[in-house]
């Protein structure tokens, strides 16, 4: 790791000025990623900002629905009552991620700003588009396994690796941000972008602006939900292809649908024609089959990672008959229904 | 640490950021310390405090050996900076008991839950805030989390029969959780 400056933070505007004024800053909290990628030498900060004693570690009522302070650690927001009642959603999709003592760790800003897994992003030793703006992509040509099979660029495949940030496409959420020129709310799904032709940016966070919250909107879908997650064991693992699905029912036809994809793309992949194709269409195998089938049509495979459309369709049509079933899928017990 | 045969100018550039004092409860003792910024929770307890019961296995947050708690909280200390910890009370394995094994190490040693030994504090300190959570009753439940304890003897049958173990014993009672809150 390298030598740095540590400046701990006393307000959400010192946290601002001091990373605008320092390009090679950068913010910590939980440090799960990041130390990790220090550790690496994939990050190296010339200061570390700790903004861990911010006042932003409360859950509260918000707007019909709740917010969600950027400091709040993955496993509070998974137990909190509220959460777990009105956005069952979202804490599943949390405990299908890391492990116990990462999601204690680990806040809900750090999850939307973790980096990919990708294995050339990790290796010093290769050329990385993201890492070192440039210098090449191994993945396309190499090993390709885990990568993105939408959305992708000629340079970069990488996939966001977060189980949260999937259902927070699928509810909608709000970021909230502050930074050097004030605030400003980010609906979800602006906040991450695709690689295109500047795959070092994962989000369009502009600099010196800094996540204070996430809110989740008053539509809940804690009705008709689940997050499917598949991957190579059954706990402790990156999505290789995961869902999450929420649904308004009329009986057994479909009001609303929403379908969000984790695992395939550089951010959760979320499609509006699949999605606006389910409303108002009976609760069937062969509606979800459709929306699939949308969804899928302008996935690109590479080589290692064909698989994953096959494993997408079918995880779309499990998950969607899960949400539709009100039988959400257990993230303890692995069997899938 | 720059070493003293470090290069003057490498040496002049570590010596310009400051280290910063900390406070740490540690096994419910104060300690003031003196800390680089970049020093981990886990090399701390083990190099300056010479508590080498909590262990370094991958050093990335993928193993648990580390595991330890920060404010009754399991954490893995190697991916915690120390000084981000400040104000913090820490507990390792050392601190678990005062002469008599705790309730999980006995279990552990009752139902053979190790081989080598070398992930057993962290599976241990893991399994101790596992059952103060009081979310697992079954196996499956038991297993899904302790998923961030890896045991390459693969004890893992026996570490679940030590832990229900003591699930099974403290049946009956008002449960940690409810207690805590």
């Amino acid at each position: 790791m390298n030598r740095f400056a540590y400046t701990r933070a006393g307000t959400v505007a010192e946290a601002v000025q001091a990373l605008a004024a320092d390009p090679a800053a950068r913010l910590i909290a939980g440090g799960t990623n990041l130390v990790d990628l220090m550790k690496y030498n994939v990050e190296r900060p010339d200061r570390l900002i700790d903004i861990t004693r911010l006042p932003l570690d409360a859950i509260s009522e918000h707007e019909g629905g709740l917010r969600l302070g950027a400091l709040v650690p993955n496993s509070k927001a998974a137990y909190d009552e509220r959460v777990a009642a009105r956005y069952p959603l979202l804490a599943s999709a949390i405990l299908a991620g890391a492990s116990p003592q990462l999601r204690n760790a680990a806040t809900t800003g750090g999850n939307l700003l973790q980096r990919t897994r990708c294995y050339y992003f990790y290796d010093e030793g290769t050329p990385c588009n993201k890492r070192v703006p440039g210098s090449g992509c191994p993945a396309i040509t190499g090993v390709n396994r885990i990568h993105a099979i939408l959305g992708t660029s000629d340079t970069c495949i990488a996939t966001h690796p977060s189980d949260m940030c999937v259902a927070l496409a699928a509810l909608e959420a709000v970021v909230q941000v502050e930074g050097p020129d004030g605030a400003r709310s980010i609906p979800f799904a602006e906040f991450h972008r695709l690689p295109g032709g500047e795959p070092q940016r994962d989000t369009t966070l502009r600099h010196g602006e800094i996540v204070t919250a996430v809110d989740l909107p008053a539509e809940d879908f804690s009705g008709h939900y689940t997050y499917l997650k598949l991957r190579d064991r059954l706990s402790y693992a990156f999505a290789l292809v995961s869902v999450a699905a929420a649904l308004e029912m009329d009986g057994d036809t479909i009001r609303t649908a929403r379908l969000a994809l984790g695992g395939v793309a550089h951010k959760p992949w979320r499609n509006a024609e699949a999605e606006a194709r389910l409303q108002g269409r009976p609760a069937t195998p062969e509606s979800f089959r459709e929306a699939a089938d949308v969804i899928l049509a302008e996935a690109r495979p590479y080589a290692h990672n064909a698989f994953k459309i096959e494993l997408a369709r079918r995880a779309i049509v499990r998950g969607l008959s899960q949400a539709a079933a009100g039988t959400p899928q257990s993230q303890t017990d692995k069997r899938i229904q | 640490m720059p070493s003293d045969s470090a290069p003057a100018a490498i040496d002049t550039v570590a010596r310009a950021i400051d280290t910063v004092a900390i406070t740490l409860t540690v096994n419910g003792q104060e300690r003031r310390l003196d800390v680089a910024p970049w020093t981990s929770l886990l090399d701390l307890l083990r190099e300056e405090l010479d508590l080498t019961g909590t262990k370094k296995g991958c050093d990335h947050g993928q193993c648990g050996a580390c595991t330890v708690l920060v404010d009754g909280q399991r954490v893995n200390s190697c991916l915690a900076l120390a000084v981000v910890k400040d104000g913090a009370h820490v507990t390792t394995v050392e601190g678990l008991s005062n002469g008599a094994l705790h309730p999980v190490q006995a279990a552990f040693v009752e139902h053979d839950a190790f081989q080598c030994g070398y992930c057993t504090p962290g599976q241990i300190m893991s399994a101790v805030a596992l059952i103060e959570e009081g979310r697992a009753r079954s196996r499956e439940e038991i297993r899904e989390y302790m998923s961030g304890n890896i045991c390459r003897c693969g004890a893992y049958t026996n570490i679940v029969d030590a832990i229900e173990d003591v699930l099974r014993q403290q049946a009956g009672t008002p449960s940690h959780r409810e207690a805590a809150e």
